[in-house]
């Protein structure tokens, strides 16, 4: 975006702050101190980061394209180093088909909120990975920020018309964290109102964004995704694109605080533009019960073909995570402190957006 | 002296269930069974008194057994045999309202134990996924039985500010499942063919009769060690089931139908008095619910021996086979794993277990 006025672009100093941070924090990056380096000069190659992330001594592996259909399997965790290419097939064919025995007998488990990991591993991740790596080609920076196990809350801008960017994110956290691990996002209650879209988001992990699924799933040790601006975030006009709306009333700093989980800012850049929302049917909105009935230069006008989004390059990047285990129990109840966290979490995401947009070559490259 | 405990619905099975069970208690003097109609099942040994709990004769029942326990188990969301739901709303409310004024003036009543269900917290997206026994429901049930229960529950609630000196435990039962079951949802299982609501996968949560019939024992008696029997518990069995998982585990197929099609097939059968499928049924099968048990293992000290899936199976075994019996199928899917290694040249050294 050409009209971003901030250029606060240090790049020495937000490197080496970046770098500090990522030593500061214990656990799997610690076990890596060649990653510590690559982190720095691969980040525009987000499959070769993950992978220098993984095995700590293996070589890095020359960059390609066969690269990244070989680390699917690895983080599917459909099995260890395959034998030759029929025992692959054969083995994948026998997984698939036990898949299918145990999902017409009904012989697998769902969480209490709904949440079918089989079902999301092995069906619903492969469908939206497409889209994350060929369609946005999204780039993941700082995945290490996000702690290996643990309750954490990444807190995320809200953009894009249609909530993919939450989807994408989910997609991020699952194939490049080390640990595989899974975000369990919370949405607005609209999504559980509307039939197949509430089913489906249960089975994704999704979970209704009120305070008391929150502090569940953080209680649990499970890495829960926020993205407080809501309705505001992802329904703002195009003028408005990359400037954060407010972020709620903060609950999800007292949410935190309260289970002591660190908060991860999480900036996500390219999906204000994949549906350039022009105008606002707000009659049509009231109508039909939702929010706001985005008009598009290609929406209402060519039917469904007007809903494929445009294939923008997105970047999603992970910050330093902000600890919350320091303060007196007492501290969730302060609203002082609770206004000033929530500005800290949304100037980090608002500063590293900035950034983000002058590193960018263009919209759709 | 041993305990006098009177049982209010002993003609439903688990009434019936529950007294011949609490007679084996040692410490357990007396138990008196009252109920509307005589039971057509026996009680083992029980006294039986035919008194309608609308009617102040449950007064003189309670005086004249000189019980110290009370356990009102006629709270329920069904007719027994062929009565009308605002009999059985008149059962519900007027009853538990005529049953507590009675033990109110009783000298002798020690403990109070109520038979609620987790429909009081209702079925809505907008409620939180799981809800504790202090969530309050975003839209209160406006009728039918979780009406019902949440009037009782209040009045349970009045009677225990007026009589402190009663314990008073009130046990919110997911839905009960076993081989005896005469629920509205078992009801609904037995269907050759589920309908359900399209786009929507409710997330169910059972409890065994066992279980129900055990926890009730638990609440009647003094509280162990330890433990507190008092005040309001969530009671259901560990984990969640869906209503996908459920068809398919019983064989049974669904049939998916449009939201205001259910709806309106739901209040025709009502009016032809085929069946009570109640609009909150349809809400549960829609939204689904799902409570925390975490006071009923921690304060109640409760450990259900069933899990939601292993009543759930239970039942399914009491059932016999739906169209589509997932041996069946699971034995179509072997039969091509085979056929397909086979015929990639393999040999079948270890099929799809």
């Amino acid at each position: 975006m050409a009209d971003a006025k901030v250029i606060p672009f240090d790049d020495d100093r937000s490197r080496g702050s970046r770098s500090a941070g990522s030593r500061r924090r214990t656990g799997a990056a610690e076990s890596a101190p060649a990653g510590e380096g690559a982190v720095g000069e691969v980040q525009s190659l987000p499959v070769r980061g993950a992978a220098a992330q993984e095995p700590a001594p293996e070589p890095p592996e020359p960059p390609g394209p066969e690269e990244s259909t070989a680390a699917r399997p690895t983080a599917e965790g459909s099995g260890g180093a395959d034998g030759g290419e029929d025992g692959g097939l054969e083995r994948r064919l026998a997984s698939g088909l036990s898949f299918l025995r145990r999902r017409l007998t009904g012989d697998y488990e769902v969480d209490d909120f709904g949440y079918d990991a089989e079902l999301t591993d092995q069906v619903l991740m492969s469908l939206l990975r497409p889209v994350y790596e060929k369609y946005f080609r999204v780039e993941v920076k700082g995945v290490e920020n996000i702690p290996a196990e643990g309750g954490a809350l990444i807190v995320a801008n809200h953009s894009g018309t249609l909530p993919l960017d939450g989807l994408m994110m989910q997609v991020a956290v699952h194939d490049h964290h080390p640990a595989g691990r899974h975000l369990r996002l919370l949405a607005a209650d609209l999504v559980f109102v509307l039939p197949v879209v509430n089913e489906l988001a249960r089975k994704l992990g999704h979970t209704l964004a009120c305070a008391e699924d929150a502090e569940r799933l953080l209680a649990q040790g499970e890495l829960v995704g926020v993205m407080p601006e809501g309705f505001k975030g992802i329904g703002k006009p195009f003028g408005e694109r990359y400037k954060l709306q407010r972020f709620g009333r903060g609950g999800f700093v007292s949410t935190a605080l309260r289970q002591g989980a660190p908060i991860v800012p999480c900036s996500i850049v390219g999906a204000e533009e994949i549906y350039p929302m022009i105008g606002n049917s707000k009659t049509l909105a009231r109508l039909l019960g939702f929010p706001y009935f985005p008009l598009t230069p290609t929406f209402p006008w060519l039917g469904p073909l007007g809903a494929v989004p445009l294939p923008t390059k997105w970047t999603i990047q992970f910050g330093e995570p902000i600890p919350t285990d320091g303060y007196a129990p007492e501290a969730a109840e302060d609203p002082v402190l609770m206004f000033n966290l929530t500005d800290q979490v949304r100037e980090q995401i608002q500063h590293t957006l900035y950034k983000l947009l002058v590193q960018r070559r263009s919209v759709f490259f | 002296m041993g305990k006098v405990v009177l049982v209010t619905g002993v003609a439903r099975q688990l009434g019936g269930r529950f007294v011949r069970r609490v007679q084996r208690d040692p410490d357990v003097e007396r138990v008196i069974g009252v109920d509307a109609v005589p039971p057509g099942h026996h009680l083992g040994g029980a006294e039986f008194v035919q008194a309608d709990i609308r009617q102040s004769a449950i007064g003189r029942v309670l005086a004249q057994t000189r019980a110290d326990t009370v356990v009102h188990l006629d709270v329920t969301g069904t007719p027994l045999g062929s009565g009308s739901r605002a009999s059985v709303k008149e059962t519900n409310v007027i009853g538990t309202m005529q049953l507590l004024g009675a033990c109110q003036k009783s000298p002798t009543v020690r403990r109070l134990v109520v038979k609620s269900s987790t429909n009081v917290y209702g079925s809505a997206p907008r409620d939180p996924a799981v809800c504790t026994e202090t969530t309050a429901p975003k839209s209160l049930p406006s009728g039918g039985f979780a009406k019902d229960a949440v009037e009782v529950e209040g009045y349970v609630r009045g009677f225990a500010r007026r009589r402190p000196d009663v314990s008073v435990t009130v046990l919110r039962f997911a839905n009960i499942l076993g081989p005896a079951a005469d629920t509205p949802l078992a009801s609904y299982f037995g269907l050759p063919v589920l309908p359900t609501v399209f786009g929507y996968d409710p997330r169910l949560q059972f409890v065994h009769e066992d279980d129900v019939i055990e926890v009730l024992r638990v609440c009647a008696d003094e509280p162990r060690r330890g433990t507190l029997n008092s005040g309001t518990f969530n009671i259901a069995g560990d984990g969640v089931l869906l209503l996908s998982q459920c068809s398919r585990r019983l064989g049974r197929p669904t049939v998916p139908l449009l939201l205001p099609a259910v709806t309106w097939a739901g209040s025709l059968v009502r009016t032809l008095g085929m069946t009570d499928f109640a609009p909150e049924q349809i809400r549960l099968l829609t939204h689904g619910r799902v409570v925390d048990t975490t006071q009923m293992r921690e304060t109640l000290g409760f450990r259900p021996k069933y899990s939601t899936a292993g009543a759930f199976a239970d039942f399914a075994r009491g059932r016999g086979a739906g169209l589509l019996p997932p041996e069946a199928l699971a034995g179509a899917v072997d039969r091509i794993a085979e056929l397909s290694l086979r015929g990639s040249g393999h040999l079948p050294t270890q099929s799809a277990n």
